[in-house]
This record gives C-alpha cells, sequence and structure tokens, in this order.
C-alpha cells in the first residue's frame, strides 16, 4: 500500500490526484486539499525540503469568522504604530514589507499559534503562502515556540481569511493569547542563557589567567605579578559568582528554608567558600586562589541544567485554558432571527443556535432539534449520544449532525467544564511530592564534608596552624560536588532527548525517574487505547444478501455523511450509488439504491413495522428494505494496534494494569475481557477516577496514567506520572508530564526500558562520583592537592560523568525489567 | 612584562564588550528559534514558482519575490 503524500498514513486507492504530472496517492480528502492549495502556490518544494512527514490534515470545519470581531481580537491583536512600521520585526525573519505603505491605522499585528509546525520548511512554506495574500504584510515564524506573527493590512482582508488561509495548507492556528505560563517559561530559558554565556565567556578567562598562576606556583612568579594575575581573575569572577550563580544560593536558601538540603546546599557553600577564602588571599597576599575552579564549575553546572531545560521547553505545549475549548462568539436567537454575540454576553436563559460540527458554547437543554453529540472529551463516552428536545447538553463538547437551538442553564464557572477544573486543582495540589535521588545524597553528602573539613581543620591546627584554612579549604573545594551535581540532569537529558527521538515527549523533569518506580498503569479507553473511530466489527446477515452486498449497500448510503457511524463505512469500496438519501439526525440514513428503498440506522428507525431485539450488547445498527430486515451490523470502537503486544510485555513484567473509563459498562467489560484484564472500571466520572487513583496511591501503588479527555485531565495531574496521547485534547497534553507523540503505545514499553536505563545511569554516576571523592579526599586532607590539581580533578570528573551519559542516547531497549 | 598592565585591561575591557553583545543578543531575541534559523538558509535559493495562486495579484507576488533576497 503507498502512503499518504501529504501525511504518510496508508492512502487509499480511489483519492489520487495528478498533479504537476506526478500522480499522488491520499489518505484523505482533507490531505489531497492541503497539498493542492501548496502546488497551487507554486510551493511543492515545501516536500523536497520538510524533515518529517505532515500530521493529517484535519477535514473538520472551523467557523474562524469569530476572529473578525474586536471584541475576541483583543487578547491577540494589537495595532501597529507609524513608528513601530520601521522597525520590521527587528530581531525575528524579516520576510516582507510592503511597498505601497496603506493607512497606518489599518495595519495590525496578530500573534498566533500554530500547534503543528515540525520544521523550517513548515516556517518557509506558511511565510510563502501567506505573503501571496493581499493584505498580508509580514509573516514571521518561530519554529521553537510555534509562534507566527502575521501583519496585515485591516483594509485589503480579514484576519477570519488568514486562518483559512492556514487552514488550507494544513495548519491548524488558534489565538496565541499572551498567558503567564509560556511568558515565564521564556522569560526562565533568557534568563537561564544569559547566565550561562556570562559564566562561559568567565570561565574561559579566568582559566586563561589561571595557567599562568599555576605556571607560576609551579616555576615560582614574583609576588608583584602574581597578585596582579589574582586581581584580574577576581575582577572577572565576581560577575559569574554574583549574577550566574544566583540560582544556586537562591534555590539552596528556599530548601534550608525548608529544613530539608537539596543539591544545591553543598554547591552554594562550595562556591561560597571557595570565592570568599579567594578573596581573602588576593587581598591579604596569601593562601592559595580558586576562581578559576568556582568559575567552571558553575558553567559546568548552568550548562547541564541548560540543556535539561531545553529538553523539556521542547517538548512543553502551549498552556492552554479550559475557555479555549469554548467558541468566543455564539449565535443567539433573538425574535427576529439569530445574531452573531460574544460569549461574555451570554445570560442564563437566553436561548442559542448552535450548528452541526460546533461546539457547545455553555450548558444547556436542548429546545428544538435532534442531533448527535460527541461527549468523549468530557465523559469518555465512545459513541455518540442522541439528544431530543428537554436534553441536556454540556459546554464543550461537540454537537455532531444537525444544527439545534439550546436553552442555556448555565455559563461559566456554573458548567460542568468548570467543575473539571476545579477538581483539577485539587488533584495538582495532591501531587505526592517526589524526592529526587540526587536530593536524598545531598543532605548526608553535606554532612560528610563538613565533618570532614572540619577535622582536618582541627588536626592542622595542632600540627600547623597558618595551614589550618587552606587545607581544609582545598578538601572542600576536591570534594566540590561538581560531578556529582551533574550526575543525574546529565543522565536525564541524554535520557528525553532519546525519548524525544523515540516520538514521547517529555515535559517534567522528573518524568524518567517517576517513571521507573511504576508498578501500576492506569489506561483511559476512549481515545487512549482505542482511535476513537468506529469500525466494522461484525457482520450478520439474516438470508437475503451475502455480506459483500451489504457492506455495499451501506457505503453507498453513508458515503457522503461524516458522522461516525458513516466513517466506519468510507474505507470499504463501494460498488454501487445511493440517490435522495436522506440522513435522520439520531436515527439513521435512508435512500434508494437499484430502485429499491433500504433504511440503515437504529432498528426502530430501518424495519418500523416489525421491531426487533437487537443480538446482543454494543452498538448494532439494521439494515432494512421495504421487505424486511437484512442485516445487523455491529461497530465498535477500534482499537489501536499496538495496544495487544503493549499489554502482553506489560503483564509478562508483572506490571498491574487498570482500565479506568468513563464509558459505559458494557462496552468497557467486553474489552477487559478480551485483553485478559483483572480490573476494568466504567462509567467514572472525573472525581471517581481522581479518587480511584488516589486510592491506589495511599496503597502505595506508583501509578502511571496514560489518557486522552478533559475528563482525564485531573487524574493526568494526579498520577505519579502521566502521558497523554499525541491526539488528545491540548488541555490534557499540557497537564501530562509526557506527550505520546506517534501514538504508538508500545513506546511506553520504550520509555518504561528507558527509564530503567537512565536510573542505572544515574546510579553509576554517583557511585563515580563517590570514588572520585573518596579518592581524592585523603589526598586533600593531607594537604597534597594544589589549586591546579583541583582544577584538573574537578573537570576529569565531570567529563567522565557526561560522557556515562552519553551512552544513553544509543543503549538498545530489549527486554522490560520485572517490576520489583 | 610590562605591557601586561595594558594588556590585561584591555582584555577585560573587550571581555566585557562582548558579554554586553551577548545579553543584547539574547534579549533581542536572537536565541529564541536555535533549530530552525540554520536551515533557513537552504530555502534562499527556493523561490515560489510564479504560477501562483489564482487569487495572488500581481503586486503579491512581486512582494514575495522581493522577501527571498
Amino acid at each position: 500500500m503507498t502512503a499518504c503524500y501529504h501525511c504518510g498514513l496508508p492512502a487509499k486507492t480511489n483519492i489520487q490526484r495528478e498533479i504537476d504530472g506526478q500522480l499522488l496517492a491520499f489518505c484523505c480528502i482533507g490531505c489531497e486539499a492541503v497539498t493542492q492549495a501548496i502546488m497551487d502556490g507554486g510551493l511543492e518544494n515545501f516536500y523536497q525540503y520538510r524533515d518529517e512527514h505532515n500530521g493529517k490534515a484535519d477535514a473538520e470545519h472551523n467557523d474562524f469568522e469569530a476572529y473578525d470581531l474586536e471584541v475576541v481580537q483583543a487578547d491577540f491583536v494589537s495595532v501597529v504604530s507609524v513608528s513601530a512600521l520601521s522597525d520590521s520585526y527587528s530581531s525575528e525573519t524579516v520576510s516582507s514589507t510592503d511597498s505601497t505603505s496603506p493607512a497606518a491605522t489599518d495595519i495590525y499585528d496578530a500573534q498566533l499559534y500554530i500547534s503543528n509546525i515540525s520544521c523550517a520548511a513548515c516556517a518557509w512554506l506558511i511565510e510563502n503562502y501567506l505573503l501571496k495574500f493581499p493584505g498580508v504584510l509580514a509573516v514571521s515564524v518561530n519554529v521553537a515556540s510555534h509562534q507566527c506573527r502575521v501583519r496585515w493590512d485591516k483594509s485589503q482582508c480579514k484576519l477570519s481569511e488568514v486562518f483559512l488561509q492556514l487552514k488550507n495548507i494544513g495548519y491548524q492556528a488558534t489565538p496565541a493569547s499572551p498567558n503567564s505560563y509560556a511568558l515565564e517559561r521564556k522569560k526562565s530559558a533568557k534568563a537561564a542563557l544569559l547566565r550561562l554565556g556570562l559564566a562561559g565567556i568567565g570561565m574561559m578567562q579566568v582559566g586563561m589567567l589561571a595557567i599562568a598562576l599555576h605556571a607560576g606556583g609551579v616555576q615560582g612568579m614574583s609576588a608583584h605579578w602574581q597578585s596582579y594575575l589574582r586581581w584580574a581573575s577576581l575582577i572577572i569572577s565576581t560577575p559569574v559568582m554574583l549574577y550566574s550563580a544566583m540560582p544556586f544560593y537562591l534555590s539552596a536558601w528556599r530548601a534550608l528554608r525548608l529544613r530539608h538540603a537539596n543539591m544545591d546546599v553543598p554547591v552554594s557553600l562550595a562556591l561560597v567558600l571557595a570565592f570568599t577564602a579567594s578573596i581573602w588571599a588576593t587581598v591579604s597576599g596569601k593562601g592559595q586562589v580558586y576562581f578559576d575552579s568556582v568559575s567552571m564549575f558553575v558553567f559546568f553546572l548552568l550548562l547541564g541544567r541548560y540543556l535539561e531545560m531545553r529538553a523539556r521547553h521542547a517538548s512543553a505545549s502551549q498552556s492552554e485554558d479550559l475557555s479555549s475549548l469554548i467558541p468566543k462568539t455564539v449565535e443567539k436567537l433573538i425574535p427576529d432571527g439569530r445574531k452573531v454575540v460574544p460569549l461574555s454576553a451570554v445570560n442564563l436563559d437566553d436561548h442559542l443556535w448552535v450548528a452541526a460540527g460546533a461546539v457547545f458554547p455553555c450548558d444547556g437543554v436542548v429546545l428544538e432539534g435532534r442531533c448527535a453529540v460527541d461527549e468523549s472529551v468530557l465523559t469518555g463516552e465512545s459513541l455518540p449520544v442522541n439528544k431530543t428536545q428537554g436534553d441536556t447538553l454540556m459546554g464543550g463538547t461537540l454537537n455532531g449532525d444537525s444544527a439545534v437551538s439550546m436553552c442555556v442553564t448555565a455559563t461559566g464557572e456554573q458548567t460542568r467544564l468548570s467543575a473539571i477544573k476545579k477538581i483539577l486543582e485539587r488533584a495538582m495540589q495532591e501531587k505526592p511530592h517526589y524526592l529526587t535521588l540526587a536530593d536524598k545524597l545531598a543532605s548526608r553528602f553535606v554532612l560528610v564534608v563538613l565533618g570532614v573539613a572540619l577535622l582536618t581543620a582541627a588536626g592542622w591546627f595542632y600540627y600547623a596552624p597558618e595551614r589550618a584554612l587552606w587545607v581544609s579549604l582545598s578538601v572542600l573545594v576536591v570534594t566540590c560536588p561538581c560531578a556529582l551535581s551533574l550526575a543525574s540532569p546529565a543522565a536525564l537529558t541524554a535520557g528525553i532527548s532519546r525519548l524525544g527521538k523515540l516520538g514521547l515527549l517529555v515535559s517534567s523533569a522528573q518524568f524518567l525517574e517517576r517513571l521507573s518506580a511504576v508498578n501500576h498503569i492506569v489506561f483511559d479507553k476512549t481515545g487512549t487505547l482505542t482511535t476513537g473511530d468506529l469500525c466494522i466489527a461484525k457482520l450478520r446477515c439474516l438470508g437475503k444478501l451475502d455480506q459483500e452486498q451489504v457492506l455495499a449497500i451501506v457505503a453507498a448510503l453513508e458515503v457522503q455523511s461524516e458522522h461516525p457511524i458513516a466513517r466506519a463505512f468510507h474505507s470499504v469500496v463501494y460498488t454501487k450509488a445511493a440517490t435522495s438519501v436522506v440522513v435522520e439526525p439520531g436515527l439513521g440514513v435512508r435512500g434508494l439504491i437499484d430502485q429499491k428503498n433500504y433504511r440503515f440506522g437504529r432498528a426502530d428507525f430501518a424495519s418500523e413495522h416489525s421491531v426487533l431485539d437487537y443480538p446482543g450488547a454494543g452498538l448494532w445498527q439494521l439494515l432494512a428494505d421495504d421487505q424486511g430486515p437484512i442485516a445487523w451490523v455491529l461497530l465498535q470502537d477500534r482499537l489501536r494496534d499496538s495496544v495487544k503486544p503493549l499489554f502482553g510485555q506489560l503483564q509478562a513484567a508483572g506490571m498491574q494494569i487498570t482500565l479506568l473509563s468513563g464509558d459505559r459498562r458494557e462496552n468497557v467489560e467486553a474489552m477487559g475481557r478480551s485483553l485478559g484484564l483483572a480490573n476494568s472500571i466504567a462509567e467514572a466520572l472525573p472525581q471517581d477516577k481522581l479518587q480511584y487513583i488516589q486510592q491506589l496511591q495511599r496503597r502505595g501503588d506508583k501509578v502511571l496514567m496514560v489518557g486522552d479527555g478533559i475528563n482525564d485531565v485531573p487524574v493526568l495531574s494526579a498520577a505519579d506520572v502521566s502521558i497523554a496521547m499525541g491526539a488528545a485534547t491540548q488541555l490534557a497534553k499540557t497537564h501530562a508530564d509526557g506527550v505520546l507523540l506517534s501514538n504508538n503505545l508500545m513506546m511506553i514499553v520504550a520509555a518504561l526500558q528507558l527509564a530503567h536505563k537512565v536510573n542505572v545511569k544515574i546510579k553509576q554516576n554517583f557511585a563515580w562520583a563517590f570514588f572520585y571523592n573518596l579518592c581524592a579526599l585523603p589526598l586533600a586532607v593531607i594537604g597534597w592537592v594544589p589549586p591546579y590539581a583541583a582544577a584538573i580533578g574537578m573537570s576529569l570528573s565531570s567529563i567522565v560523568v557526561v560522557l556515562n551519559a552519553l551512552a544513553l542516547r544509543s543503549t538498545r531497549l530489549t527486554a522490560l525489567a520485572k517490576v520489583r | 612584562m610590562d605591557s601586561l598592565y595594558i594588556l590585561i585591561p584591555v582584555a577585560i575591557f573587550v571581555v566585557v564588550l562582548a558579554i554586553l553583545l551577548f545579553f543584547w543578543a539574547v534579549k533581542s531575541g536572537q536565541y529564541d528559534d536555535l533549530e530552525s534559523q540554520g536551515k533557513r538558509i537552504l530555502f534562499d535559493e527556493v523561490k515560489p514558482k510564479t504560477t501562483a495562486a489564482s487569487n495572488a495579484t500581481v503586486s503579491a507576488k512581486a512582494k514575495a519575490d522581493t522577501h527571498v533576497d
């Protein structure tokens, strides 16, 4: 089977198109349209230069017109002043400026967030494609932060058109409203880079002077020159100590105030003592200076932490508020028709009109009409729920097949969606605290080193009082925990980048360490173990026609519909054509094939006169003609291919597995049985899920939660460690510790293996760091370690730790270790 | 050796300049996107074909071309 030209998924034989003399195959009409748009724009080079396949183009219609309203734009659009026009995107890539200068008051900047930008080719495509449209003045794309800045002329084009153009080439844009989380992350990344850069430049300069000093120490140099070089080193290393090393002092201070020790306590102690002693030595002209060691120490530590932070930030998805799930405008029913108003203007008991394919803006009841609602994000319910007059609707759920009018019963904080937010807040507070191995060791380490240093000072005080201070100081510098504090960041960074290559993005620092302790995995069902799409599970013919004919008839009836049930038949090669097809919302579909009337859907709809009993539990649909029933079809949520091998390996390793779903009991239990699971819990509300996880945690289990929906968000936050699927709602991704981009569940096994290896690596690194300290300590105690030896020892021991960690990048992942 | 009296202060001065330059570069956002900028240069040669979209006007095309230079 060929792969889709655009997204790389298996292509369908019936969707092909000749573009520029090439016959290209696609998986869906969405991808086909996107490729067509890109080719039409003359930008086909994109396909040549991109690093990886694009995501499947979403055929889902989005109503962008709301983005033209000024109330909505207030969040992410700013007017460009006349003076700012000339500065033209100073720092970022300048993409274009227009030669004709329109009235400056009509020029605006919009900040957009585009989640599926993956490489430089995407940036090139977006910039060049958008610039072709009149009114778009400049575009700049930042691949790292997934942000896109568009400057456009309001008098020439509407912002909704920009959104539409982006959608045409397969990019889902959302307004990048300033959110504190992303801003904070950006600020801390910049600050860390400044500190690192300063420490790097300082380290090199001080190191250069130190070579002269060390050489002078061996060959002898006049006190005059020595003092001069020491003062120069002091001047250069002061900003490193005061600015670059500040995070260590602050973190150590915070830890001490809470009366526990973390790795930063010994680090700060070594830095402050070594630096003050060096200053004193410089001023008094006696003793030894360690400016080079401390600068190098600061630089190495900052480098380790910076790389770890970058690995995490690269995968942290933009934090998203619950409110962004809800449309920003609604259509309100007023006496003489419908009117678009901002969501904030909606009150209780207002009557709203919700189109097919739109998201319900708030809780309410159906006034008029019938519709099938996809509630899976809130409840985990795998099948669309049919709603008629008087049924309740939940804000955030998706209206499936036909427009309805609704009466508002709750808005804002009172909605079901907001209730989940409150559970989420509780879950985040109650997440179990985890002490990293490094922090556990740190407190003992501090005590031991201080003890040894004091004993050394006391010993030397009797033997040679004038050397006591310098020898005990060299003890502190030699045992300086450089290798020790690099031990875990180095291994974690290598592990995180390896996971990234496997398609699992990690956004939490403790992900791997926590994962290695997991003994119980809890899976959500809909959207996690299953794809959320229906497929044909069973077909039971009642005699008249054979299976192939039945499928051909149903496929012909359903070919035009985008209902989840209809989509199950889209893969069937249809050989018949249906005419006068009518979709009856919530019931089924009927149409004319070969001059015969066929109906397909609920039993009471398909065969009105002779109502039959359903053959069993599950979603059975009936095909009938005017004479009577023809065949039963059972539809089922499609299980991901990777589930069975995954469970096989997990069970073989002795991992406990629980299925925790909000879906109906019969669906969940059937799946639990077919997968051989002992525990499956159905019909769980978000708060039930949270309670269940917390109960496991009280029992002492370390829980990994894998989920995707809004209803999983609280448990994703509360579990010891959590993974969201790549197709999950943005909110679930934000609150999970990792995101499984590839949606291949087997990667969980790989991640567990890697977590185990990383843990081993961290322990090896600690063992090495202790070994080094153990060897160096006696030498330092008897006063045999000059400053240059301390510097060399420190850098060599750190390099060993880093190299050892780098081995993780190519380590082989074979068998899953048994769960302890 | 006496030249060191001048050279080391000069070196410190240059280092301070380098640090200021680095701070300016970071603060103005030059390090915000380290991944894609290196590859952008590869696209400089690639001009969008001027067969162009039906709704793209002549001026839009000219615009896109000037950008590439």
